[in-house]
């Protein structure tokens, strides 16, 4: 369910690294949790954000959340789909509901992702 | 319930279960001090009764209501009318039938011994299965109130907020004789009030939540008491109280979110009516 080829934080973020720029989004547990989304705040390209440090939101019904970037960087390219069309981050948070795309701060520490094995190990102890 | 201000203790509904006896119910939140407004001005031959632990109470809202209650009761259950109740059992249980809710939606409440409580809701889900029944929390009866306009004690209504300003002048009886409160109201209704509960709709797609401030040129003129999307218009709402050059439908303001000024406009309430009424 959710896919070898990325890594994963404990906030429920993913990112998937291509040399020194890497994809970010939310999992399949984020929005499953989060319900219907209806509303997502992305910042502008050449923002740069501190590992961890919150990049967006996405608001729900119920309630807003932040979003917090896996890896220091700075944004190239912000998903502008989801502005019309935020329910695409439910169906489908691994492909067309990415959120931002960055240049990775050379350097950024990366011990703190989770393999996809580690992030189900997580979750599981979380439940 | 008003303090001497013409402010809000609490958000009622009163049951005169018969000429000496009457059930208050009230927000769950507000039990204890609900009590201590009571018996801190209480002067009467009464006795005060908190049965609030051993009272359940579940709420039956949507047009189904009356179709699937009455597959669990002999009662008649068209025969009452919103806002009254009857004795009756439900699926065995001695409970009070109230056409009441907070949707906006028909619907009923219905008041038993607590220890019924979950054998009378799985009565309920199953009778109500052929008909699509949904249990819903209270993120969705935030939803649907809001819409209705009823409104949230501790959001909308509070010690600080007068019945006039809330827009509920209607349930203020002044020529029915003095109460708590009534010398203040008398005199709001003659000076008129400063302020209002306005209902607007956001303009683009950003959300107003609860807290957020409400501007006009830049400047602050109120706050957000209540503010959420709209799952059944497919539009972003909300309450906040506006001074009352800011409060007339039409009026174009701003809701500061998360420090982005965003247009809103002050529209009709309540935003949404159901259609049989």
């Amino acid at each position: 369910m959710n896919p070898e080829n990325l890594l994963y934080t404990k906030d429920h973020e993913w990112i998937r690294i291509d040399g020194d720029t890497g994809t970010v989004g939310i999992t399949q547990y984020a929005q499953d949790t989060l319900g219907e989304v209806v509303y997502i705040e992305l910042p502008k390209v050449g923002d740069a954000f501190d590992t961890h440090q919150s990049f967006g939101n996405v608001e729900s019904v119920k309630a807003v959340s932040e979003l917090f970037l896996p890896l220091a960087g700075e944004v190239l390219e912000a998903n502008s789909a989801l502005k019309d069309a935020p329910e695409t981050l439910n169906s489908d948070p691994y492909g067309a509901g990415w959120l931002i795309r960055i240049r990775i701060r050379p350097g950024a520490e990366k011990s703190h992702l989770l393999s996809s094995a580690d992030y189900v190990a997580f979750l599981a102890a979380q439940s | 319930m008003p303090t001497e201000n013409g402010t809000v203790v609490d958000d009622l509904l009163v049951y005169r279960e018969s000429a000496d006896r009457y059930v208050l119910v009230v927000n769950a939140a507000n039990i204890q001090s609900d009590l201590d407004w009571i018996q801190s001005h209480h002067h009467f031959d009464a006795r005060i009764e908190d049965v609030s632990s051993e009272t359940g109470l579940l709420s039956l809202q949507g047009p189904h209501a009356q179709g699937i209650l009455q597959t669990l009761t002999e009662v008649s259950l068209q025969q009452i009318r919103p806002f009254h109740f009857i004795r009756g059992s439900v699926s065995t249980v001695d409970a009070v039938i109230s056409r009441t809710g907070y949707t906006g939606e028909d619907g009923f409440e219905l008041y038993f011994p607590a220890e019924h409580s979950v054998s009378l809701w799985n009565s309920i889900l199953e009778a109500g299965k052929p008909f699509g029944i949904l249990p819903a929390g209270l993120g969705a009866r935030n939803t649907l109130r809001l819409e209705a306009k009823l409104m949230l004690y501790g959001n909308d209504l509070d010690r600080t907020t007068t019945l006039f300003e809330a827009g509920l002048g209607w349930i203020v009886k002044l020529a029915k004789g003095a109460f708590i409160g009534s010398q203040a109201l008398a005199r709001q209704q003659t000076e008129g009030i400063q302020r209002s509960l306005a209902g607007f709709e956001m303009m683009g797609r950003e959300i107003a939540r609860d807290g957020y401030p409400i501007l006009f040129d830049g400047r602050e003129v109120g706050r957000v008491t209540s503010g959420s999307p709209s799952i059944t218009l497919k539009k972003n709402i909300g309450l906040g109280y506006l001074p009352m050059e800011h409060a007339a439908i039409g009026s174009a303001i701003q809701v500061l979110v998360r420090n982005r000024p965003c247009d809103a406009r002050v529209v009709p309430t309540p935003f949404y009516k159901r259609r049989n009424e």
